[in-house]
């Protein structure tokens, strides 16, 4: 129930992202100074944060996603969805340390 | 505009006439599945590699799309990624918005936004320039011809 609660948080949240970034990507169109000042402002490190949370909501919902259909498609997948969460969840510590790591030193790093 | 999802084992002829919610099932493990590989790619090159998030700027974003499997690759994403986000949205209006008017208004609005967002992102790819002539210089990639 846990892994359907996160799974619909963080779709939501990764939805209504996807406004914005569609929104911000658009002002190349008008010139590149109103692009670069846009994103000039998102370089820091409150937002350098926000990052980090919402590839931790993608990486989530990615693999989450893929359990999922493996539970739909696959005859095992009912019997060994548990397993898959716990999978989930260590695939999702594997991937989440190396990028914050990496993120974070240019976030911080300059 | 309420959804009602047969019970399972209903007789074909007491189900709706479409399989809608059928196709709208499918769509999104289909699309899901793609979406993890455009978007872990789009994340890897354009946040892990070289500089990460400080090489963001317009001569970043035009390099990429003078390129058109970058063009395609986003144009994708876009498409998939907004139609996966509004079924996925529409399942939450239906699961939580109990009254009719209610529902059926927040399902107007999504769509609308959507529609918009997806006509903006697609014009946006197609008909960018990635040397617009009056900007300054040092602002564009570097393959743009110097005036």
């Amino acid at each position: 129930m846990w892994s359907w609660v996160a799974h619909r948080v963080t779709g939501i949240g990764i939805f209504f992202f996807l406004f914005a970034h569609v929104l911000d990507t658009a002002l190349v169109r008008v010139s590149p100074e109103a692009y670069n000042e846009v994103i000039d402002t998102y370089k820091n490190p409150i937002v350098g944060l926000l990052e980090v949370g919402l590839v931790a909501a993608v990486v989530f919902h990615a693999f989450n996603g893929l359990r999922i259909v493996l539970v739909d498609f696959w005859s095992k997948g009912p019997r060994y969805q548990k397993h898959m969460f716990a999978t989930v969840l260590v695939l999702w510590v594997v991937l989440m340390v190396p990028f914050t790591i990496r993120h974070l030193s240019h976030v911080f790093g300059g | 505009m309420t959804t009602t999802i047969p019970a399972p084992r209903t007789p074909r002829r007491l189900r709706g006439r479409t399989n809608t919610e059928l196709y709208a099932w499918m769509f999104m493990r289909a699309s899901g599945v793609l979406l993890v590989i455009l978007i872990f790619t789009h994340l890897f090159v354009n946040l892990m590699t070289g500089d990460g998030i400080n090489a963001l700027d317009f001569g970043f974003v035009a390099g990429k799309w003078a390129d058109p499997v970058w063009q395609v690759w986003d144009l994708l994403m876009l498409w998939l990624a907004m139609l996966h986000g509004t079924n996925g949205l529409r399942t939450v209006i239906n699961d939580y918005a109990e009254r009719d008017q209610l529902r059926l208004w927040l399902k107007v609005g999504l769509y609308t936004a959507t529609t918009i967002t997806i006509v903006l992102g697609t014009l946006v790819i197609f008909t960018f320039d990635p040397c617009p002539p009056d900007a300054a210089a040092d602002l564009l990639p570097s393959f743009c011809p110097v005036p």
